[in-house]
């Protein structure tokens, strides 16, 4: 599940659930109308309640780097749970967005 | 001891919903070893990388193709995975492993499900014929539970510590 928060030129889509194949495709249409529809120039992207995520998840933050940097703004990964920090790590996404921890966890 | 002290096999329907069912099952069934929480969570990954792959590559021109499941716990806390599909099959399995391939980049897809694969388990065996389908093996050691951990594991989900007892081993 996906929703959105925005708060001036930042978007925030709070993710819910597990991220596979089959969620994916669906939290991708949510994020992406959004973004397109608000003037934005960063996205965040708070995994904090992410219950579940495999490299269908790497996926969807690629796509959302590609989308967001094309419209020249910034992609923020925010709080993945520590094995999908993992799975995060092995795929180099960190390469193109910053990962961040805001929360105790 | 070290032999196949259970073992549990399944069949179903490649589609996507059923990658969440793979999961759940083969979680159930890996939980009666008592892993830790993060060697569970590798072991779902894992599964769920193997059964997506079926469902997207290896049935895409073939709806209703069927995922076979096998798996096996052995006495020294070997954890045995077999995932088994009659797809199209690989023609390069080297190339197919490599980080980053992928046939299918326009899905998203970021081609790094052997890459998971790899990094969560001990072992990764795959086997394939074109045209007939491909085999995936894995293997995970799991950590050796001390009788402390155990005693922590009978606490419920308040925290409430339950009746402790001296595991056997
Ligand atoms: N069971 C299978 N049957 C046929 N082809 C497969 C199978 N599993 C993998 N492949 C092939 O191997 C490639 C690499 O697989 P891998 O899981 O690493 O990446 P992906 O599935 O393309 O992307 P991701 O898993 O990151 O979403 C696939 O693109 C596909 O061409
Ligand atoms: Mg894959």
């Amino acid at each position: 599940m996906v929703s959105i928060e925005i708060n001036s030129q930042t978007l925030t889509a709070h993710l819910s659930g597990d991220i596979d194949h089959h969620t994916a495709a669906a939290m991708r249409t949510e994020i992406d109308r959004a973004v397109k529809s608000a003037p934005i120039d960063k996205l965040i992207l708070d995994f904090s309640n992410v219950s579940f995520m495999d490299s269908s998840g790497i996926g969807l933050v690629m796509g959302r780097y590609k989308l967001i940097n094309e419209l020249g703004g910034k992609l923020i990964v925010a709080d993945p749970p520590a094995y999908i920090a993992k799975v995060m790590k092995l795929s180099g996404i960190g390469r193109l967005c910053e990962i961040i921890n805001t929360v105790r966890r | 001891m070290n032999g196949c002290i259970n073992e549990m096999k399944l069949s179903f329907i490649a589609s996507s919903e059923n990658e969440a069912f793979a999961r759940a099952a083969a979680s159930s069934f890996i939980s009666l070893l008592d892993p830790l929480v993060s060697e569970l969570a590798e072991l779902k990954t894992a599964v769920s990388e193997a059964v997506t792959n079926c469902v997207v590559h290896a049935y895409r021109d073939m709806p209703g193709g069927i995922v076979y499941m096998q798996i096996k716990l052995f006495g020294d806390r070997r954890v045995y995975i077999k995932i088994r599909d009659k797809g199209c099959g690989i023609e390069d399995i080297g190339q197919a492993m490599q980080p980053l391939f992928t046939t299918a980049p326009e899905e998203e897809r970021a081609g790094l499900g052997f890459a998971v694969m790899e990094s969560f388990t001990d072992k990764l065996r795959v086997k394939s014929s074109p045209g007939n389908g491909t085999v995936l093996v894995m293997e995970k050691v799991l950590q050796e539970r001390s009788p402390n951990e155990c005693k922590a594991n009978l606490s419920d989900k308040s925290g409430r510590k339950l009746r402790t007892c001296t595991p056997v081993r």
